[in-house]
């Protein structure tokens, strides 16, 4: 297979869905309902990428105390709801996370 | 507060704990083609034009089971059409901004770019300089691929187990303190629960199939529970 090709095609198929909603702003008017549930894409696509990257480890299920990843993500989520503040989520959820691995 | 210059630092500071959650997949992307007998060249070159790790990742495994080129050229499609969600969740965004500017900024539209600016924009709506914003935070993410992928390339085999040391809760916690301020309705909260449980549910479908089914099912719910009349 001639891998430049590959590369090509990939680049081709990757940039053209980043490029053409951007491109058609402001020419195409989106029907309202449409819009309307645009604005759930930010929720919807990061919620379902944290699912799988937190709950899914090593390709499995891993709801147990054992998945560091699912106890920083509740801590991240109690601070979260608490302070709305982006910085002190991230911190809270790392510090959790780097504590669990040295001291368990 | 909002130069050019600002903008950009806060776009790329913003980033920071993304940067770090990719950084082992790129090396692992890097390491993974070298072992697979793939040109430093065709490597590098696939990070630089192509910029997208999952695709990236899937190209590779298609590759390794001698897969046909359309195959993997389809299934990188499908999994790109995740960013075509984003790009159209900005549109209104960008409508001002001169073509090529769009044409440019949108090469750089990953997960990671979209989730800081989305928070940006649920944040401080209507703030100006938003495209340095986004280019702050592109040219970090694009940087740090690049590097990362061609220290995976020369390191090969020898890997620093980089991969095991967990660093994706980075990306984790990060986008949870990003989606949690976004949730006002109860539409919005449905609409998470819903992606929570469907991509638990369909975490083992193919090319992550499951990820978009449940994204666009999630869209579907919340949209059902949203009874606000449409704006504009």
């Amino acid at each position: 297979m001639n891998e430049w090709l590959l590369i090509a095609l990939m680049a081709l198929v990757t940039y053209l869905p980043r490029w053409l909603p951007f491109a058609l702003a402001g020419k195409v008017h989106l029907p309202a309902p449409l819009e309307r549930a645009l604005d759930f894409v930010p929720i919807a696509v990061l919620t379902s990428i944290i699912a799988q990257t937190a709950l899914v480890r090593d390709g499995t299920l891993d709801i147990s105390p054992n998945n560091y990843h699912a106890i920083a993500a509740l801590i991240a989520f109690a601070v979260a709801l608490l302070t709305r503040r982006l910085f002190i989520t991230i911190v809270a959820g790392l510090a959790c996370f780097a504590m669990l691995r040295i001291f368990l | 507060m909002h130069t050019p210059a600002k903008q950009l630092w806060l776009g790329a500071l913003e980033t920071l704990p993304l940067v770090v959650a990719a950084f082992p997949f790129g090396i692992v992307f890097g390491a993974m083609a070298n072992a697979m007998g793939l040109g430093a060249g065709v490597t590098l070159g696939m990070s630089a034009i192509v910029f997208a790790g999952s695709s990236q990742f899937i190209a590779l495994t298609l590759l390794a089971s001698a897969a046909a080129l359309p195959v993997i050229v389809m299934t990188v499609f499908i999994v790109n059409l995740r960013q075509l969600l984003y790009s159209a969740n900005l549109m209104h965004h960008v409508d001002r901004w001169p073509q090529w500017q769009r044409a440019a900024l949108a090469f750089f539209l990953t997960d990671e770019t979209f989730a800081v600016v989305s928070d940006r924009l649920n944040r401080h709506p209507g703030a100006p300089g938003l495209r340095w914003f986004y280019l702050g935070s592109a040219l970090f993410m694009y940087s740090f691929w690049q590097l990362s992928t061609a220290l995976g390339y020369a390191l090969g085999s020898r890997i620093p187990g980089l991969a095991d040391w967990g660093l994706d809760v980075a990306m984790v916690v990060a986008f949870i303190g990003i989606v949690v301020p976004a949730l006002h309705r109860r539409a919005d909260w449905a609409c998470a629960a819903v992606a929570l449980v469907s991509a638990v549910l369909t975490h083992d479908w193919p090319h992550q199939t499951g990820l978009l089914f449940s994204s666009l099912l999630a869209v579907a719910v919340g949209m059902a529970m949203s009874r606000e009349p449409a704006h504009e």
